[in-house]
C-alpha cells in the first residue's frame, strides 16, 4: 500500500541537521534549495503547500550560512526546513485559511510562534494546506483541494491540519506548525505516522493564529520524532505580551525532559476509549504501546472517566458558538473577498460571506449562531460551560492518580478520500478521544505506534495534565523506542 | 415530543449570522440544528445545580486570569493594514452605502 516514491524517507533528526551545518557538510541555502525541489516533484500530487516563501526562506538561510561560515554559534533550529499550516500569519505571504473569502490576503505581521521559530533560525519554507478555518478532520475542507496521505495518496492525512501531518511524513519539510481546537493536530500525525503535539491551552501564543474556537486553539508542531518535537514546542511556548491568554508558566527543557526514562511514571488507560467503534487493529497496536510502557518500567492502571460521552455535545455547543463569533469578522469590509454586486452594506455582508465560506463553514456558523441567539444562550451554552468543568475536574481528578492516561488517538486508520466512514460509531468515538482533551485544557500528543497489516499508521494518545508536557514526552519516548 | 426548529427559526439564524441559505440548504440546516436540541436533551441529563461555568481552562491551570494594564502601545501600521482593503480612500475602508431608500 504505502507507494515509495512518495514516502521514500523520514527527515533527519534535528541534531544531525545541525551538525551538517556546523561541520560544513551542507549549506542551509542548498538545503532550502533542495527541499524546494523535493515540494515541487510531490506536490502536484499531496497538494500540501498552498504558498512558497523562497525570498525570505532565502535570505534567512544565507543569513544563516554567514553565520557558519564566520564560527559564529548557530541558533537551536539553524537552517531548519519548517512548513507552516495555512491559518498561522507570516508576513507579506498569503494566509487563506484554507479558504476562498481569505483569497489574495497577505497579513501585514507575523504570528509570535512564527516568529520565535525564525529567531531561532528555522528557514520558513511555505504555507501549507488545512480544511478551511480548521473545521474538518479530513483535509477535505479545503477550498484549495484535498491534501493527499503520503503513506497512501488514495487515503486522506486526517485534518484540520492534514497538510502539516503530511509534509512531515513526506519530508517535504523536516517540521511544521499546525493547530489544534478538537483533534487538528493529533489526529492527523496518526493518520500520516508522525508525531504531533498538543500544548497545555496558553502554552503558546494564540496571536497570529486566524481564531476558530479562542477557549480551544492552539498552536502546535509536528515533527518525525518525539525530542525534535519536544524541542520545538520550547521553541514557540512562553508568555507573549501579544496574547494576554498566554500562560507566564516559565518553559522548561522540554527535550531534556525527554530524555528521562519513563520508568516509575504511572499510566492511566480509561475503558471509556477502548469501547465498540475501535478498530481491531487499531487496539492491537495501541495494546502493544502499552505493553512497550509496561516493560520500560511504567505502571499501568485503570482511570475512569465517566462523562467522557458528554464531551461530544459539548464540543460542537463551544465550538461552534466560538466560531460564529470569531468569523463574524469575514464580512468583505477589511480583507480578503468581497462580493462584486452589491448596492447596499448588508448586501454585501451576506453576498461575501455567501460565496467566500464552503459549506461545513457555514453550517458551523449557523449552529453556533443559535446556540448563541436571545433566549437559548444560557440553556445552550452556558449550560455546555457547566458540564465543561464537570469533564476538567474528571480530568484533574484522573491525574491526581496517574502522571498520563493513554488511548488510540484515532479509532480508525486514515480513510480513503470521498469516503468518510460510514459507521457512525467510529465516527462518534473518532470526536470523543480528541475533544475531551480540548475542552480540558490539557495537554498530550500523538505518537506512533506501529502500523496496520496493511502499513496504515496508527497512533497513540498521550495526554498529560496542565503544564506536564514533559511527563507526555517521557512516555512518548518510551513508546517510540519500542520501534513497534 | 420536544419542540422541533421551524424553517423560520433557521432563516432568522441565517439573518443574524449573515448567510444566505439557498432553498435546498434549509431542510439540512433544520435537520442540523434540530441535532444541537438532541445535544441539549443529553446534557440536561447531568445535574449541574452549582457548577460554575467554565470560560477560560487558565483558571483551572493556575492562571491568574488578571488582566493587563490599559496602556496604550502601537499597533499596526495604517499603511499595511489598508493595503490589504478591497476599497479604501488611504484612510478609510470604502464599503456600499449602508441605508437603501
Amino acid at each position: 500500500m504505502p507507494t515509495a516514491e512518495t514516502f521514500a524517507e523520514k527527515p533527519k533528526t534535528l541534531a544531525e541537521l545541525r551538525s551538517d551545518l556546523e561541520s560544513g557538510r551542507t549549506k542551509a541555502a542548498d538545503r532550502a534549495a533542495s527541499y524546494y525541489e523535493r515540494i515541487a516533484a510531490l506536490n502536484p500530487r499531496l497538494n500540501v503547500y498552498l504558498s512558497l516563501a523562497k525570498q525570505r526562506a532565502l535570505e534567512q538561510a544565507l543569513r544563516i550560512d554567514g553565520l557558519a561560515a564566520k564560527g559564529d554559534p548557530l541558533p537551536p533550529l539553524a537552517g531548519l526546513p519548517v512548513g507552516i499550516k495555512d491559518v498561522l500569519v507570516m508576513r507579506g505571504a498569503p494566509a487563506t485559511a484554507g479558504s476562498k473569502i481569505l483569497e489574495g490576503y497577505h497579513p501585514p505581521y507575523d504570528c509570535t510562534a512564527v516568529t520565535r521559530l525564525e529567531q531561532a533560525g528555522a528557514v520558513l519554507l511555505g504555507k501549507i494546506n488545512c480544511d478551511e478555518f480548521a473545521m474538518g478532520s479530513s483535509n477535505e475542507n479545503s477550498a484549495y483541494g484535498p491534501v493527499r496521505n503520503p503513506v497512501d495518496p488514495a487515503r486522506v492525512p486526517g485534518g484540520s491540519s492534514g497538510g502539516s501531518a503530511a509534509a512531515v511524513a513526506a519530508n517535504m519539510a523536516v517540521a511544521t506548525l499546525g493547530s489544534d481546537t478538537g483533534g487538528s493536530i493529533r489526529q492527523p500525525a496518526s493518520f500520516c505516522g508522525v508525531v504531533g503535539v498538543l500544548p497545555t491551552w496558553g502554552r503558546v501564543s494564540r496571536y497570529g493564529l486566524i481564531a476558530f474556537a479562542s477557549s480551544l486553539d492552539r498552536i502546535g508542531p509536528f515533527a518525525a520524532n518525539v525530542r525534535d518535537a519536544a524541542t520545538l514546542l520550547g521553541v514557540i511556548a512562553g508568555h507573549d505580551a501579544m496574547d494576554a491568554t498566554s500562560s507566564e508558566q516559565p518553559v522548561p527543557d522540554y527535550a531534556a525532559e525527554s530524555d528521562q526514562p519513563a520508568e516509575g511514571l504511572r499510566i492511566g488507560v480509561p475503558a471509556e476509549y477502548f469501547a465498540e467503534g475501535l478498530d481491531p487493529e487499531v487496539r492491537a497496536q495501541v495494546e502493544k504501546g502499552i505493553d512497550a510502557l509496561r516493560a520500560a518500567g511504567c505502571s499501568i492502571k485503570p482511570v475512569s472517566l465517566p462523562h467522557t460521552r458528554y464531551a461530544v455535545p459539548v464540543y460542537y455547543l463551544i465550538a461552534t458558538a466560538e466560531a460564529s463569533a470569531n468569523l463574524a469578522r469575514f464580512d468583505g469590509v477589511r480583507y480578503g473577498y468581497r462580493s462584486k454586486s452589491s448596492d447596499t452594506l448588508s448586501a454585501m455582508y451576506r453576498n461575501s460571506r455567501e460565496e467566500g465560506f464552503g459549506a461545513e463553514v457555514k453550517r458551523r456558523i449557523l449552529l453556533g449562531t443559535y446556540a448563541l441567539s436571545a433566549g437559548y444562550y444560557d440553556a445552550y451554552y452556558g449550560k455546555a460551560q457547566q458540564v465543561r468543568r464537570i469533564l476538567a475536574e474528571e480530568f484533574l481528578r484522573a491525574f491526581a492518580e496517574v502522571d498520563a492516561i493513554v488511548t488510540p488517538t484515532s479509532p480508525i486508520p486514515a480513510f480513503k478520500l470521498g469516503e468518510k466512514t460510514g459507521d457512525p460509531l467510529s465516527m462518534y468515538l473518532a470526536d470523543i478521544y480528541t475533544v475531551t482533551a480540548s475542552l480540558a485544557g490539557i495537554c498530550g500528543l500523538s505518537v506512533p505506534c506501529g502500523t496496520t497489516a496493511s502499513g496504515l499508521p496508527v497512533g497513540m494518545q498521550i495526554l498529560a495534565g496542565h503544564f506536564q508536557e514533559g511527563n507526555a514526552f517521557r512516555v512518548a519516548r518510551a513508546v517510540e523506542a519500542a520501534r513497534l | 415530543m420536544p419542540a422541533r426548529v421551524t424553517v423560520e427559526e433557521v432563516e432568522r439564524v441565517a439573518e443574524l449570522a449573515n448567510l444566505e441559505l439557498a432553498p435546498d440548504e434549509k431542510p439540512r440546516m433544520v435537520s442540523d440544528l434540530n441535532s444541537i436540541l438532541d445535544y441539549m436533551a443529553e446534557l440536561n441529563q447531568i445535574d449541574t445545580s452549582g457548577v460554575a461555568p467554565l470560560a477560560q481552562v487558565t483558571e483551572l491551570a493556575g492562571g491568574a486570569g488578571d488582566l493587563r494594564t490599559d496602556r496604550v502601545r502601537p499597533s499596526l501600521d495604517r499603511a499595511a493594514v489598508l493595503s490589504q482593503a478591497p476599497e479604501t480612500d488611504g484612510a478609510f475602508f470604502k464599503v456600499p452605502k449602508v441605508i437603501e431608500r
